[in-house]
């Protein structure tokens, strides 16, 4: 059952990929949906024997690598870490696959597009379950490859192609890190498997390292190697630029990619470290000021965006930032619990967008939406649960994780610590304000499409709409019920061994003895920034071009997503593809083709065609030859050998 | 001069065979009525020559010499004898449904080409200067007159011209370097000539090595420019490509082998019998014509554009790589010569044949762009042409690859390492003009119709050969072992 969980979407993805014409559209959906869905309550089972039952344990596949002390097994670990995750994608990619099967109703590679989906899953669920870092690695990897198929799935466009690969490349940078935190790991435990790696940290807590020439402590080192992986795959400040790219794929894939699994490897990855970042405080500071920085960064550009789907983007990048700073203060069971709670309701908003753009024949722009909240109440309804979820309004699930995660912060009462809690608070008040500007722009004022499209706006199928409600479901109660277990007074035997704190870092702990103003601040900015939304859009619709132009720079600044984009491209790519263009032109094409192949061609052609001009068809030449070949044969002999 | 003894008469009974079978096959057509006088006799004359060809295996691999010294007979002329005679009668079969279509059958030609073998047998046979000429004259002179056999065909009487003035050019050095080996050592036989050149050695020097008379290196660069010319090795190759192209297409499938064959033969019995003790000599000599043919013949053979053109820069490459072994002067380069031309003669059968029996117009092909799509139109042909092509190549495991393969070992061996290098090189290049026929045949679309009905014969030399070629790797030592038997009487005696 166990080994069934991971390796039933593999085994849908084979049968849908590779019997594509066989099956056909209807037989893919149902295959890939019907395995899903069957992997999904397996997952549940799983959740609740491992990490309610406490039941952890490791199931052996096979070996992979042996090479000296390199020991490498396929192995899948089941402990509550993985159980969480597990169950978040397992669930999320069943409702996913299932809304698939209605949105991309039409499409001419619908059983590509499922193959592709189920794939995604196996890698996920390889990468959680991962026994060792190389194994997790694999899975690393083959979610990015996925992630990249995925978003360049409509190959005929050339801005999908353009933002596959970028996130592909993006990802590489982090994947370098990654790679390295890996070998770092070998060098300084000669293992890569987490028990023994886990086992050895306290007693490799002070060694050193000698990196770029310098003795470095060993673990930050490390532990800095592995977050940059985790903030190339999680799109943190720096590089976060491929995300909101990434919505060139279809919404399905936003939500189940890039808003409630993949993107939060990092933070499980992060989680799953916890034994090593807790030994290297630096690393943990730098995890903290680099979440938080995102936190404020993303939430500041989802102002000015109007595309529906880069604002729920933004408000991804956002969120991981919070995960982050979490895990940063030691709070990783804050950090997992807003995982869970955030796959639920970001895929609930995302699917919603997706919802909105099917009922708006494929339009994304929120300048042209609005005032079709009665034509789509469904819809309209879920959006509102999704947003008042991320808005962390009380009782929703966002409420009880985002709140814990800003308590944490403060209650860690470090410098980095406070530094978090001040920038989340006010991202938390950005939130809500970019969040119900979406709620507002989309659905509420007059009408601004065309009126074509607005007379075909209508409710989407059942398809879409069952899974909007579970994830609804999940948006409304996963918080409250988790609560206890995650970050409540069950969270020791919750937990057990899979996540480590340091004495005196338990932030959580902490987080539970804040002053009532740290518990009652986040709740009061939200409810500050829906009212600021409503006077600004439904109110005074003036009032933000007013701001706009008063604030020109600033909001420049933001609407260019900080001039992250046009930095990179000058500093990066257009170096990069100068450097290969030119490698490319007369590198290879001058030097290489000029000189090997293609030069030794042209003078075998040459001396080819020289050779035949020798036969000009008269005797007299022949003879000539032939006297001329006895002189020379006779007169090197006589010079070399005659003397 | 002696009476003929009688023993003598045993050991030059093939010989006997064949002069006195042509000249009954010349009386036959002469006095002969009816309409297939020709056809008769050109199949009696491939039977004669089966005949003689189990005659000279007869004879045995042992050192046998008459005439007074003039003639030998020993295991590798019987060798290369009976590579001759096949490659004669091999070509007398392609010849006689195409003279019948083209409307040239005459009775002469067979006689001519009896007679021309006869003259190859004795060229292989010679065992002093005299012998040399007398073989080499009769070969050619039957064989000037075989290329211009189609004489109202303006190109077929040129080539013959060019090749009998050029021959006659070459025959006139040939005679030149001859006398001077004479006057200079004092003997025409070869026994006698090396018994000179060798003794001379000694009395010069303490017993070391001492270069020998100017004027017997002169006269033995003349005799080598004779034979080149005869197996058509750079630079004196030049009339090779218009012979070739100018003769009916069966008369250059005998050029292309029987001669070829046995100026290959007298070559190396020449430069391994009289003046094996000039190996210094000599070896620097073939060294640079081994090398100049093999380079022109694939650098030159790329731009053509005519079938039997490129054959005959081929033929050319291929002569260079034979001379390859015998510029090692060793027996191992010998068994190389000798199983390279074992192998190279089906090679050449299967692919003239495949020419013959791919007619435009009455006229067999000779436009390489005509071959395109071949393997739609003539899948069998297609793919005996694709076997040959490839053995040429010398890609394994085709019998063309082992050809090479012994020579450049050879070479190898006697530390000539640049030439095989070059060689190998060579070959490379040559493979560009064999593979395009290939992608030509089987990637491209048929242009043409070639006319249907191919004559049985034929369709059996074809077969023949192409299986020779494909399963000589099955039974390597079927040809090798002969190969090695023959270099190892030249060597032992």
């Amino acid at each position: 059952m166990y080994a069934a969980v991971v390796f039933l979407p593999l085994l849908a993805a084979l049968i849908a990929g590779f019997g594509n014409r066989a099956l056909g559209d209807r037989g893919a959906q149902l295959v890939t949906s019907g395995s899903l869905i069957l992997a999904a309550v397996l997952g549940i089972v799983v959740f609740i024997e491992v990490a309610l039952g406490g039941q952890a344990r490791t199931v052996e596949v096979l070996r992979w690598i042996t090479v000296g002390s390199f020991d490498v097994s396929w192995a899948l670990r089941f402990d509550t870490l993985s159980a969480v995750m597990i169950v978040v994608v397992t669930v999320v990619s069943a409702c996913v696959h299932v809304y698939a099967c209605g949105y991309m109703h039409g499409d001419p590679s619908v059983p590509r597009f499922m193959a592709y989906l189920s794939l995604f899953t196996f890698f996920m669920l390889m990468l959680v379950t991962s026994d060792n870092l190389v194994q997790m690695f694999f899975g690393w990897e083959g979610v990015g490859l996925a992630s990249y198929l995925l978003i360049g799935f409509w190959y005929d466009r050339a801005s999908a192609n353009a933002a596959a690969i970028k996130a592909f490349v993006v990802n590489r940078v982090g994947d370098f890190g990654y790679a390295l935190g890996i070998f770092g790991v070998f060098l300084l435990f000669d293992s890569v498997s987490f028990d023994a790696i886990f086992q050895a940290a306290p007693d490799k807590a002070d060694a050193t390292l000698s990196f770029l020439g310098m003795e470095v402590h060993a673990l930050t080192v490390i532990c800095l190697l592995l977050f940059i992986g985790a903030m190339g795959k999680s799109a943190q400040l720096g590089l976060h630029t491929w995300l909101p790219d990434a919505m060139e794929g279809p919404t399905p894939v936003s939500a189940l990619i890039h808003a409630a699994t993949m993107v939060t490897a990092g933070v499980f990855m992060v989680c799953r470290m916890s034994p090593l970042f807790e030994l290297a405080p630096v690393a943990l500071t730098v995890v903290t000021v680099v979440g938080a920085m995102t936190a404020i960064f993303a939430a500041t550009v989802g102002l000015t965006q109007t595309d529906i789907k880069r604002v729920i983007a933004y408000s991804t990048c956002s969120q991981l930032g919070y995960m982050f700073f979490a895990a940063g203060v030691s709070a990783y069971g804050g950090a997992m619990f807003h995982l869970m709670t955030h796959a639920f309701f970001k895929a609930l908003l995302f699917l919603g967008a997706g919802s909105v753009i099917h009922a708006m024949s494929g339009e994304q722009d929120m300048r042209r939406m609005g005032g079709i909240y009665r034509k789509i109440p469904y819809t309209y309804a879920m959006m509102w649960v999704g947003s008042l979820a991320l808005a962390g309004m009380p009782f929703f699930a966002g409420f009880w994780s985002k709140d814990l995660i800003l308590e944490a912060a403060y209650g860690a009462h470090s410098a980095h610590g406070l530094f978090a809690f001040w920038l989340g608070i006010a991202a938390a008040f950005l939130t809500a304000f970019y969040s119900w500007r979406l709620l507002f722009l989309t659905f509420h004022g007059a009408p601004r499409a065309d009126r074509h499209t607005m007379d075909h706006v209508h409710e989407s199928p059942l398809t879409m709409t069952v899974p909007l409600a579970v994830l609804a479901f999940g948006a409304l109660f996963s918080g409250i019920v988790a609560y206890e277990w995650f970050v409540g007074h069950d969270r020791a035997q919750f937990w057990g061994a899979a996540l480590f704190v340091a004495e005196g870092n338990d932030a959580i702990e902490a987080a539970h003895h804040v002053p009532t103003w740290v518990k009652l601040l986040p709740l009061i900015v939200s409810i500050a920034g829906i009212l600021g939304a409503w006077l600004a859009y439904v109110l005074v619709p003036s009032l933000p071009g007013a701001v706009a132009r008063a604030l020109r720079p600033v909001y420049l600044f933001f609407l260019n997503k900080w001039y992250f984009d046009d930095l990179y491209d000058r500093l990066f790519v257009k170096p990069a593809m100068a450097l290969g263009y030119g490698l490319w032109k007369s590198g290879d094409g001058a030097v290489i083709d000029g000189v090997g192949p293609d030069g030794v061609a042209a003078a075998t052609r040459n001396l080819s065609r020289r050779a035949a001009a020798l036969q000009s068809g008269y005797v007299y030449h022949y003879a000539f030859a032939m006297l001329i070949g006895v002189v020379v044969i006779v007169s090197l002999y006589l010079f070399t050998q005659g003397r | 001069m002696t009476p003929i003894q009688m023993a003598d008469v045993g050991i030059i009974l093939p010989e006997l065979f064949l002069a006195v079978s042509a000249m009954g096959l010349l009386m036959l057509g002469v006095f002969g009525r009816g309409r297939d006088t020709a056809r008769t006799i050109a199949w009696g004359a491939v039977l004669v020559l089966a005949i003689t060809a189990v005659m000279v295996m007869g004879m045995g691999g042992e050192v046998r010499v008459a005439m007074n010294g003039q003639f030998r007979t020993d295991g590798f002329t019987v060798f290369m004898k009976v590579l001759a005679l096949l490659g004669a009668a091999a070509a007398l079969v392609l010849s006689i449904d195409y003279f019948e279509r083209a409307k040239i059958a005459r009775f002469e030609y067979p006689v001519l080409v009896v007679l021309a073998t006869l003259g190859m047998m004795l060229m292989i046979s010679a065992n002093s200067l005299m012998a040399l000429y007398v073989g080499l004259e009769l070969q050619s002179l039957a064989l000037y007159v075989c290329a211009s056999f189609h004489r109202d065909d303006v190109r077929s009487t040129e080539a013959g011209l060019k090749y009998f003035v050029l021959g006659a050019l070459s025959s006139g050095m040939l005679l030149y370097g001859a006398s001077l080996v004479y006057g200079f050592t004092g003997a025409t036989g070869f026994d006698a000539i090396a018994a000179a050149l060798h003794h001379g050695g000694e009395n010069h020097g303490d017993g070391a090595h001492t270069l020998p008379s100017v004027g017997v290196v002169v006269g033995l660069v003349f005799v080598i420019a004779g034979l080149a010319f005869k197996v058509s090795a750079v630079p004196f190759h030049m009339w090779t490509p218009d012979v070739y192209e100018g003769a009916p297409t069966p008369v250059t499938a005998l050029f292309a082998a029987a001669p070829k064959i046995a100026a290959i033969a007298l070559f190396v019995r020449v430069l391994a019998g009289p003046f094996e003790h000039l190996v210094a000599q000599w070896q620097q000599v073939i060294v640079l014509v081994s090398i100049a043919s093999m380079a022109l013949g694939a650098f030159a053979a790329i731009s053509q554009s005519s079938m039997k053109r490129l054959l005959a820069y081929s033929s050319i490459g291929h002569m260079g790589y034979a001379l390859v072994g015998l510029a090692a002067g060793s027996q191992a380069g010998v068994t190389g010569i000798a199983l390279y031309m074992a192998l190279y003669l089906p090679m050449t059968a299967a692919t003239f044949g495949i020419l013959l029996c791919l007619r435009i117009d009455g006229q067999p092909v000779d436009r390489i762009s005509d071959l395109a799509g071949l393997s739609r139109t003539r899948p069998g042909l297609a793919a005996a042409l694709a076997v040959a092509m490839f053995s040429m190549a010398g890609i394994p495991p085709l019998a063309g690859f082992f050809g090479k393969l012994y020579v450049f070992l050879a070479a190898i061996e006697a530390g000539l390492t640049t030439l095989a290098v070059l060689g190998v090189l060579a070959s490379v290049v040559g493979a560009y003009y064999y593979l395009r026929i290939i992608k030509l045949m089987y990637f491209d679309e048929p242009t043409v119709q070639f006319e249907a009905g191919q004559s049985t014969a034929v369709v059996a030399v074809i077969s023949l050969s192409t299986a020779v070629t494909v399963l000589f790797i099955a039974m390597p030592s079927a040809l090798i072992g002969p190969a090695r038997l023959a270099a190892a009487t030249l060597f032992g005696g």
